[in-house]
């Protein structure tokens, strides 16, 4: 059992094993010369204002508080799905009721306006 | 093989390790050349839609095209800004690129033609993808360029957004099944055309293709990178390798969501006459053809019609589909 999930590992390993090793074989072709007006961040041939790393619209983090609640839900869904057939009809009406709690959340945020992207 | 290295007297473990290691190469040289492949398809796919040729200077039908592109690219220098953070700057394209191999462990070529066919395969997929907003978070954050910045901000709205209808798609392919391993969702779809979930799953399949092509950055829902408004959005101050790594992990993504596409809906790799690879071939790169005709035909989407998209449409599109699916099945029995 253990032994399918070395594979795994292996995988992520060997994604970044490749993108390093052909990073230093590249190190052997490409010039490197670099000046401090190369390095300024792009923006678009004007002089950088500030830094780059400002606070950002508070608008995306209500979408990642919906998303991690959603992502919950399915965490739930997954072994309902799977055992249904053994569970039948009853299971079934559960699912839908629990379904329509969490969707009365999403319709709330919807009528509360919070999901517009104005 | 395996047989062969335990024959010379080695530990399981150690063959078993070694295996991974050789399949992962394998995978890692099939998604190089499959991206190679694909640029120089979507470049002549675009070109003909736009009723011009494509490029067709190097080789016959400008075939080494991305050959001499791929060259460019690693001969270029490597230039990181001032004042990025460094780590977190060289970290991003790893993870990106690593996420993307690692999802091929579970896609089934064939019968018995998979790396590991882990039990929890859906659930497995879902939690690699998720892997892809991490690094375009990393990369906007480290770079110190506000267009970065915007672009991984947005990036990381539009994946968390379409990821709630992606996942809830696989829940109904999982309860089609009966199980979360793959091999047992291209099992269920054996024996002919009418077995695909496709049919029964009309509804799910638009569901998963449209969320697909925009976890996969596809073309009208690449506002993450639109170059129109955000030069290049996350990777803006990436160049040289780096930023190759951020193309091909893209492509991988898109073949990787074609060929789940082709798992879940369109029997996998079954098929007659032909033997089952070549089926999964054909079936996914129909699949390709068909993101990118959508891609070049339809003008980039607006970012607020972009999210009512993904939570208004898609997201009940998707709940409709899970509770028809869960009728169906136990109609069926």
């Amino acid at each position: 059992m253990l032994s399918a999930y070395t594979d795994v590992v292996i995988f992520f390993l060997a994604g970044a094993g490749f993108v390093l090793l052909t990073l230093a074989i590249g190190r052997l072709l490409r010039p490197h010369n670099p000046y401090p007006e190369k390095l300024v961040p792009y923006e678009c041939g004007e002089i950088p204002v500030g830094e780059g790393q400002v606070p950002y619209n508070i608008r995306y983090y209500i979408f990642a508080l919906l998303f991690v609640v959603f992502d919950v839900e399915v965490v739930f869904l997954f072994p309902w799905a799977v055992v249904l057939r053994e569970l039948g009809m009853y299971a079934y009406v559960l699912m839908v009721i629990f379904l329509v709690m969490l969707v009365d959340g999403l319709v709330y945020a919807w009528r509360k306006g919070v999901l517009r992207w104005v | 093989m395996y047989e062969w290295l335990l024959g010379t007297g080695m530990s399981q473990s150690l063959a078993n390790i070694i295996m991974g290691v050789l399949k992962s190469l394998i995978i890692i040289v099939f998604l190089a050349v499959s991206a190679l492949i694909l640029v120089l398809m979507e470049r002549k796919v675009a070109g003909r839609i736009q009723n011009r040729p494509g490029p067709n200077r190097l080789g016959p039908g400008g075939m080494f095209q991305t050959f001499a592109d791929a060259i460019k690219l690693v001969s270029k220098e490597d230039v990181v800004p001032s004042g990025a953070d460094k780590a977190v700057y060289i970290l991003a394209p790893l993870v990106i690129f690593a996420a993307s191999v690692a999802l091929w462990v579970v896609i089934p070529f064939g019968p018995n033609l998979v790396v590991q066919d882990l039990n929890i395969g859906l659930i497995y997929l879902a939690a690699v993808t998720g892997i892809n907003v991490l690094a375009f978070l990393m990369a906007g954050w480290s770079s110190n360029n506000k267009w970065s910045l915007i672009g991984s901000m947005r990036s990381a709205a539009q994946l968390v957004s379409y990821e709630i209808p992606l996942v809830l798609t696989l829940v109904a392919v999982g309860m089609m099944a009966g199980s979360l391993r793959l091999g047992d969702v291209v099992a269920a779809q054996q024996g002919g055309i009418q077995n695909w979930f496709v049919f029964p799953q009309i509804i799910g399949f638009i569901v998963f293709v449209v969320a697909g092509m925009a976890e996969a950055n596809r073309k009208p829902f690449d506002l993450p990178e639109g170059e129109s408004e955000l030069v290049a959005g996350y990777n803006t101050e990436y160049s040289g390798f780096r930023w190759a790594v951020f193309f091909l992990a893209e492509y991988a993504n898109l073949i990787v969501f074609s060929a789940l596409a082709t798992t879940f809906f369109l029997g996998g790799p079954s098929g007659p006459l032909l033997p089952p690879i070549v089926w999964f071939f054909i079936k996914t790169y129909a699949v390709i053809f068909v993101t990118m005709w959508i891609g070049w035909t339809l003008p980039r989407i607006r970012i607020d019609h972009l999210m009512n998209l993904g939570w208004y449409v898609l997201i009940p599109l998707a709940l409709i589909n899970l509770g028809w699916t869960g009728l169906y099945v136990l109609w069926r029995g």
